[in-house]
């Protein structure tokens, strides 16, 4: 893409936004998280020759348009004491999946709600939420509850909670072929 | 947990601003120094409280493939699957859950059609069947934790 310019007889030319290659380097640079300074853009814009009011455009366009999911911290819930991490998987007639979907969204400890392809034989299972807890009593209760209140009775699920998490990171990756070409993908499928 | 550090995630998982100087107005809300804020941020990227600062692209706007997936490994082998399966950089987060199907893990590739190449590898080099269940339909994303 051509970069735009405004152009004036008098002041040197200044560009209007990020062109691709600098987009490219931003993505990267920010991909392991925003520098711990005191003026983190602008000394982004100086890795990658620019200005400060583009750096935050061209973030800010990116949430925009979705192309940033979150742009906050995440935290490490295990290490904040969520030790117990269930996937609740429920086996849903199909044309009841949006409605279910909707009872097991309005409850608070429901951190995600996801519809998947089913692989049958040997997994029935079409929607699946993860729940969050201090213990598994208490997750297990509380999936009780939503049973109970959500009236799900007659829909089979399985609760599969982790037993040992063996890798997590931010979902990151950087093309083999130019590691400046950097993609940040994210993590929560 | 320190209540600052509290405030600092419960405040921040919501977003961070883009201004000139973000940390400058959290700090003005907390009541803190810029400085502090900057510290204890650090603090809890380095002792593993905070995974992540910043932004998390799409991927799938972002061109790339995502997908869940799970297999089924013998007790007695898992430690040396795992080992391979996490030895491909596409495989994100890694979970070992209470269930025949045993290992559960998050794909992200460069493109799409990476997904299904890196299923048949991790296919080749492990000798078990991969279960891919790619997201259908996203209901809801709140994952957020209040201290």
């Amino acid at each position: 893409m051509q970069q735009v310019l405004a152009v004036s007889k008098d002041t040197p030319v200044m560009p209007l936004s990020l062109d691709d290659d600098q987009k490219k380097r931003l993505r990267a640079l920010i991909q392991d998280g925003l520098p711990l300074v005191e003026a983190p853009y602008q000394l982004l814009a100086e890795r990658i020759d620019s200005q400060e009011q583009l750096v935050m455009d061209c973030i800010a366009q990116w949430q925009q348009d979705g192309l940033i999911k979150r742009y906050g911290l995440v935290v490490n819930h295990h290490k904040l004491g969520y030790v117990a991490n269930a996937m609740v998987v429920w086996n849903v007639d199909d044309c009841e999946v949006d409605a279910v979907a909707a009872k097991l969204s309005s409850f608070d400890a429901v951190t995600l709600c996801y519809r998947r392809r089913r692989q049958l034989p040997e997994w029935p299972y079409n929607l699946f939420c993860m729940i969050h807890g201090k213990s598994r009593e208490t997750v297990l209760a509380y999936i009780q509850r939503m049973v109970q209140e959500g009236q799900l009775h007659h829909i089979e699920h399985k609760v599969l909670f982790s037993t040992k998490q063996y890798k997590q990171r931010g979902g990151r990756y950087v093309s083999k072929s130019d590691s400046r070409d950097g993609k940040v993908l994210e993590g929560a499928a | 947990m320190h209540h600052v550090d509290k405030a600092i995630i419960n405040q921040l998982q919501d977003g961070i601003a883009v201004c000139d100087n973000p940390y400058l107005d959290i700090a003005n809300q907390l009541g803190v120094s810029e400085d502090e804020i900057l510290v204890r941020i650090q603090r809890m990227l380095d002792d593993g409280r905070l995974s992540r600062f910043g932004p998390m692209f799409h991927a799938e706007r972002m061109g790339g493939g995502l997908t869940l997936a799970a297999m089924s490994i013998p007790e007695n082998e898992f430690d040396a699957v795992v080992e391979k399966v996490n030895s491909f950089p596409e495989v994100a987060h890694n979970y070992e859950r209470n269930h025949r199907l045993n290992m559960w893990f998050v794909l992200a590739t460069e493109t799409p059609e990476g997904v299904a190449d890196t299923i048949k590898k991790i296919e080749f080099s492990t000798g078990y069947p991969v279960y891919n269940m790619p997201k259908q339909e996203e209901f809801y994303v709140g994952l957020r934790f209040t201290l």
